[in-house]
């Protein structure tokens, strides 16, 4: 039984999914009292935050922790586990939730409410909430639907000629990526006879250098891919982020694409990790590539949006930068590269493996720097729609042809804008530029100069991108002044541009302030979470603490 | 009767792709279902197939006394065809939807989200 081994740390693990659900079914039986849908969800996302950062602390605290479902023993059971990695995500997408809620009840309005847009939220970071926690892969794939019916429910609200075209797209994309995960998690469950990650952990090693398994992985790269949006597949992701409600595309530009990248994390990386070797150039490619393609679609788009979904695609790109590094020491050469592999052969067990890879530092730094630039991607892509959606109201419009003036009306919200494209771009102070900093000193050390100069190369051309935004929406004189013939008729346009917000509005300013506050935190005080991603980063490459945690004394 | 299936599974994969590669909805929602479907027949192929004994433990005994068939397949592709059978479902609808307001399923002339005649971003003030 559950009920018989739980202790606190244990129930922390389910609380996040149990508030989901239960705040969620709540918010469907109060339909009719629709007044009340926004303050009974930010008490259930308030709740979840809190949740959140009681399971940080005690993962911080005691390591790795796990509960079997039902008390079915792992790997018979399904297992929810939870290491560094998975409550560093959990946190900041709970984080997340709460600002596009609080955001949402200026800017979401009462009819859209009525159509589900508080519960769909709900049903999205369970799912969310579920892939970060699971510690079996059929599970994943569950949870990953489950997040995939939210977020169409939430894309189409509104149902405009524009969202359906981009939902059409969205879902059929992302019910075959997902269906490639399933065939590929078949594939996984005929060769290991289980789909217990750590189980599956434990005998990949034994298995090491099968064909089979190369072929599971490069599968398993291909959907998590389609779901990040990285390079070959990322033609989904701006074909529809920028039809939804500008709350829903920040839920889904911070949250759904990383998950993605999350399970790349736990599945390619902690599962396979000769084959992700194998695959390190395919990756190296994938990174550059994607970077590359947001980079130049970012300053080819003239709609504000449509900008910001290639600057999603790039930091995706940046993200997989980190899963490409070979794990050579220091002062890596070919030379080593041989010696490593030589290492690795020998060694018997996961465990001695991964303390291999440890010791070498490269991989680690890497992967450090992917995971702090996942988190800091997800604020900060959430923080930069919900600005653009706060601009666009004051402006009229979200199109660079049309919008002028903001800064000489707002000064104080151009300011915060501007923190966030320096942000986006990875400029010094904030957060941006710490993990682009650990991904180049990973990428030099591997010997993939080439990669760490398309990161400093791709980061160059979004700040160009980004400082005309700025230039155009923010500088200019509002374009629409030129065409007036008198200034009376001048003083009607500025009037008709910047019309008073109605009330509620101000609500809007407070999530993005709190989120700006977390991006230059992460920046001017960076320690504390580059120790948490090196903690999740070592975590990840030795794995001992977390299959001792599923798989108890049974291993 | 491995082999067999597996053939099968090799031919529905063939179809599901060819009809995916269409440029017309419907034919593409056909394409998800026969995926979905070979996919699921992948799984039952994978977790082995042999016909011994069903998966039942006598009274009084822990774990079954002989070599039994593997129930698990079938708890995964039951899970799996309820999953994909709704969002089919809802595929279907949004399928319709987008049918009647952009008045076309052909997925070239669907350009209402990613307009083909856009121009050149502002160049300058």
């Amino acid at each position: 039984m559950v009920l018989d081994q739980g202790t606190l740390g244990q129930w922390l693990l389910i609380m996040p999914i149990v508030i989901c659900f239960l705040f969620g079914a709540v918010l469907l039986m109060m339909r009719r009292q629709m007044r009340m849908h926004p303050t009974v969800a930010i008490v259930g996302l308030a709740f979840l935050l809190v949740a959140d950062i009681a399971l940080l602390v005690e993962v911080a605290r005691s390591g790795p922790i796990s509960m079997a479902m039902g008390g079915w023993r792992p790997p018979f059971g399904i297992v929810f586990t939870a290491d560094m990695t998975s409550a560093l995500f959990l946190t900041v997408s709970g984080f997340v939730g709460l600002a596009c809620g609080i955001y949402a009840i200026a800017s979401i309005d009462s009819e859209e409410r009525r159509y589900g847009f508080y519960p769909f939220l709900f049903m999205l970071m369970a799912g969310v909430s579920g892939s970060f926690l699971t510690g079996d892969i059929f599970n994943l794939y569950v949870w990953f639907e489950v997040m995939l019916i939210g977020s169409f429910g939430l894309l189409i609200l509104g149902s405009e000629r524009e969202q359906l075209d981009g939902a059409t797209k969205y879902c059929f994309l992302n019910l075959i990526a997902a269906t490639i995960f399933l065939l590929t998690t078949g594939y996984l469950y005929g060769v290991f006879g289980t789909l217990n990650m750590a189980d599956v952990a434990v005998k990949s090693a034994a298995l090491e250098g099968e064909g089979a398994l190369q072929t599971i992985a490069v599968l398993y790269l291909i959907s998590f891919s389609m779901k990040a949006a990285a390079f070959p597949l990322n033609f989904w992701l701006p074909a529809s982020y920028h039809t939804p409600r500008f709350v829903v595309s920040a839920l889904f530009a911070g949250l759904l694409t990383k998950v993605g990248v999350y399970a790349m994390l736990r599945i390619v990386l902690m599962l396979f990790p000769p084959e992700r070797e194998g695959m390190g150039l395919l990756i190296a490619w994938i990174a550059g590539l994607t970077m590359m393609v947001g980079a130049l679609g970012a300053l080819a788009q003239t709609d504000i949006r449509r900008l910001l979904n290639y600057l999603v695609i790039a930091g995706i790109g940046t993200i997989f930068v980190g899963f490409a590094v070979p794990p050579l020491l220091e002062s890596g050469s070919a030379s080593i590269v041989t010696g490593a592999a030589a290492v690795i052969g020998e060694t018997q067990t996961v465990m001695q493996r991964a303390n291999n890879l440890a010791a070498q530092g490269t991989l680690a730094t890497g992967l450090a720097g992917s995971i702090y630039y996942a988190i800091h991607s997800i604020v900060v892509m959430t923080a930069l729609y919900l600005a653009t959606g706060v601009a666009a109201f004051r402006n009229g419009s979200s199109s660079l042809h049309e919008m002028g003036g903001l800064w000489r009306r707002h000064p104080l919200f151009s300011v915060l804008f501007l923190i966030l494209l320096f942000a986006v771009a990875g400029l010094p102070p904030f957060s941006g530029f710490w993990p682009k900093m650990l991904l180049v000193r990973s990428t030099l050390a591997a010997d993939l100069p080439w990669l760490a100069f398309t990161v400093l190369f791709s980061g160059l051309l979004i700040t160009i991108a980004v400082v005309r935004i700025f230039a155009l929406a923010f500088w200019r004189p509002l374009p629409a002044l030129s065409r007036a013939a008198d200034p009376v008729e001048a003083k009607a346009i500025v009037d008709d541009t910047f019309r008073a917000p109605p009330p509620g509005r101000p609500l809007a300013l407070i999530p993005l302030v709190g989120l700006t506050l977390f991006v230059v935190v992460a920046g001017v005080w960076p320690q504390w979470l580059a120790q948490m991603t090196f903690t999740a980063a070592n975590e990840l490459l030795s794995p001992s603490a977390y299959l001792s945690s599923v798989l108890g004394d049974q291993r | 009767m491995v082999v067999a299936l597996s053939a099968v599974v090799g031919i529905m994969f063939a179809f599901a792709i060819y009809l995916l590669l269409s440029r017309h909805i419907i034919r593409m929602l056909m394409g998800v279902t026969i995926l979905g479907n070979a996919v699921n027949l992948s799984i039952f192929v994978a977790g082995g197939i042999e016909s011994i004994a069903p998966p039942l433990i006598p009274p009084g005994l822990d774990m079954p006394a002989m070599a039994t068939a593997n129930p698990f397949p079938q708890a995964l592709i039951l899970t799996a065809i309820v999953i994909s059978f709704s969002l089919f479902v809802f595929l279907l609808v949004l399928a319709y939807r987008a049918y009647q307001d952009l008045e076309t399923d052909d997925t070239q002339r669907m350009r209402v989200a990613e307009p083909e005649d856009e121009g050149l971003p502002p160049l300058s003030y």
